[in-house]
């Protein structure tokens, strides 16, 4: 470390202390705000700015050549009333949620409960593990998706050696091709199981010697202890997840081609919203979409947290 | 030694049968392990290995083993959409350094006012800042690209790049604060009784403790730019500006009826620098993750 070294500094009387004391705060308030000039620039110019501007457009009936018309309400009206896409993309992307989330974080904590027995190589078979994550949102993953779950794909070959005939090409069937969505997203567990597994071992041992000696069950120990003393962190991974698969865009546009289909199966919200915007050119609908959007995740988020005093348990607040 | 002695004198007073149990369950967790982890990557091995066959082999011979390998699909690959695929890996390359370069600038300086310096407004600041981390993207993305478009910037890299040297990875910047929180603030105050003001404080004294929380940020933002797809896809229309993801979309868009052999080649070729990185930062990123909750 490499610090000036010093020119003395002389005690002054008190009244002068204190005058240079307040212009040191004062340079101090001048140079943080020296430090914050790039943050606040970008909040203005790309994070506030938009968003205001998106809430206004989506009053409006713009389609980027002449000037937005307002029309009040009638995008968020016909959003709800007249527009069977938009609450089929809504279904989409809450059954994605609804059945991903959950089965991406079951599996991220049986592997991680695996992984936590102290055995050797733990770290290996971690990173090892977490690799699919990295790749997960990449579209070289999403068009290798495609192609497993094609009709002379990995799976189907697979099924074939037990004997299964006339299966499904399940990414172009309706029934499935949803499906194959989640599965990709089950598939990128390993972000969770790093968070898990950096949880569990926190747990103390002593907890499950002293339930085993209770005569408590493999199962009675994992109710009992590992699920509440990890509550933090499964509701931290819950919100997280959460967060980000209400927007998936990237998986769902190259494994359909950028359509959402078959027949609209896998019209994930981002997916429509990205096409009224940037197909249709239909600015002011596409803003009002993002907003719906914000609202819901943002209830979401807010639900998770009103429920969490009744299942989350911190270590600090227990008598 | 202590454990040795003390696994001998175990040895000893275990009986025999219980002990070979321990061991069969523990060799059993393992292969459950490792059969599970082979089962995960399958598809990714399998594609490495179909990028080598020929074309026509890819599904007649289905799985690892080949009767033939060539080169020929990354030969073909290359210049399947019409222009040389490594000039989409360059573009990649280019705007992932830049958007490293910008985060680390731009979330540096915000973090270090957010956690060292006074000043009027910084609560509001930062629970701003903290809110926009569960902002949605979609929420700005119809006003920016008008903005970017007005302004004359579609088809170049600056939508892009420039919002990093903005910090607006909040992610980052909270990452960054919470690591500077952690650095004595000792440190600080001897350096001002040597005469530093803050801005020397910071470079010579905060920033190179901050290495750990650096190199998580350098290697995320990297992953997470050259993995973006959307983005450049929203702003980049001419084909020489493409990225590797856009490009490799790309693929399906031109051929129709797809042909996975150039594919696959062409995908592993833009994974490759992800697995570098993740090869190098293994330990960053497991940390970063378990830290901070990153993907």
């Amino acid at each position: 470390m490499t610090i000036h070294k010093a020119q003395g500094v002389l005690v002054r009387p008190s009244t002068r202390a204190a005058g240079k004391e307040r212009t040191r705060r004062h340079r101090g308030q001048r140079s943080a705000y020296l430090f914050l000039t790039p943050w606040m620039g970008g909040a203005l110019l790309v994070t506030i700015g938009p968003m205001l501007a998106s809430l206004i457009l989506s009053f409006t009936n713009y389609n980027l050549l002449g000037t937005p018309q307002f029309i009040g309400a009638q995008n968020y009206v016909q959003m709800f009333t007249a527009d069977p896409r938009f609450w089929h993309a809504s279904f989409v992307t809450f059954e994605y949620v609804l059945i991903g989330v959950p089965l991406q974080l079951a599996l991220a904590l049986a592997i991680a409960m695996l992984l936590n027995r102290g055995l050797r190589g733990m770290s290996f078979y971690r990173s090892f593990y977490y690799l699919p994550s990295l790749l997960g949102s990449s579209v070289a993953v999403a068009l290798l998706w495609r192609q497993i779950f094609g009709a002379d794909g990995l799976v189907n070959q697979a099924l074939g050696i037990f004997g299964l005939q006339h299966l499904p090409n399940w990414v172009a069937d309706p029934t499935w091709s949803l499906g194959t969505l989640v599965a990709l997203h089950v598939w990128a567990f390993g972000s969770p199981m790093v968070i898990f597994l950096a949880g569990l071992r926190q747990v103390p041992t002593e907890l499950y010697e002293a339930a085993s000696v209770d005569g408590a069950g493999a199962w009675r120990r994992f109710i009992s202890i590992t699920i509440p003393m990890i509550s933090p962190v499964v509701f931290f991974n819950l919100i997280l997840q959460m967060i980000s698969a209400f927007q998936t865009f990237t998986q769902a546009y190259v494994v359909s081609g950028g359509t959402g289909g078959p027949v609209d199966s896998t019209l994930f919200f981002s997916l429509y919203l990205y096409q009224r915007a940037f197909t249709d050119f239909d600015m002011g609908y596409a803003s009002a979409m993002a907003w719906v959007l914000l609202i819901v995740i943002g209830l979401f988020t807010w639900l998770a947290f009103a429920t969490s005093r009744r299942w989350v348990f911190y270590e600090g607040e227990r008598q | 030694m202590t454990t040795i002695a003390h696994s001998a004198a175990t040895a000893s007073a275990v009986p025999l049968r219980s002990r070979s149990r321990h061991r069969s369950r523990r060799v059993v967790t393992h292969a459950v392990i490792i059969v599970t982890g082979l089962a995960m990557v399958y598809p990714l091995i399998w594609m490495v290995a179909s990028s080598f066959k020929p074309e026509k082999l890819i599904f007649t011979e289905p799985g690892l083993w080949s009767s033939t390998w060539t080169l020929q699909n990354y030969v073909d690959g290359w210049n399947q959409i019409g222009l040389p695929f490594g000039l989409f890996l360059l573009n990649s390359l280019i705007i992932s350094v830049a958007c490293v370069i910008g985060n680390l600038f731009s979330c540096t300086l915000a973090a270090y006012a957010f956690a060292r310096l006074r000043f009027r407004g910084s609560g509001t600041m930062f629970a701003f800042m903290l809110a926009t981390i569960m902002l949605p993207f979609q929420v700005i993305l119809v006003p920016q690209y008008i903005m970017f478009q007005t302004i004359g910037w579609t088809n170049t890299f600056l939508p892009l790049i420039v919002p990093k040297f903005l910090g607006v990875d909040a992610f980052f910047v909270f990452l960054m604060v919470q690591f500077i929180r952690g650095i004595p603030r000792q440190l600080d105050e001897a350096a001002t009784v040597d005469g530093c003001g803050t801005i020397q404080i910071f470079w010579r004294v905060i920033l190179p403790l901050m290495r750990p929380a650096l190199a998580v940020t350098a290697v995320f933002t990297f992953i997470w730019t050259w993995n973006d797809f959307l983005t450049p896809l929203l702003y980049l229309t001419d084909q020489e500006k493409f990225t590797a993801p856009v490009a490799l979309n790309a693929f399906i868009d031109s051929t129709g009826v797809t042909s996975y052999g150039p594919m696959f080649a062409m995908a592993i070729l833009s994974l490759i620098p992800l697995f570098v990185v993740f090869l190098v930062a293994q330990r960053q990123l497991v940390q970063g993750i378990a830290t901070t909750g990153l993907k």
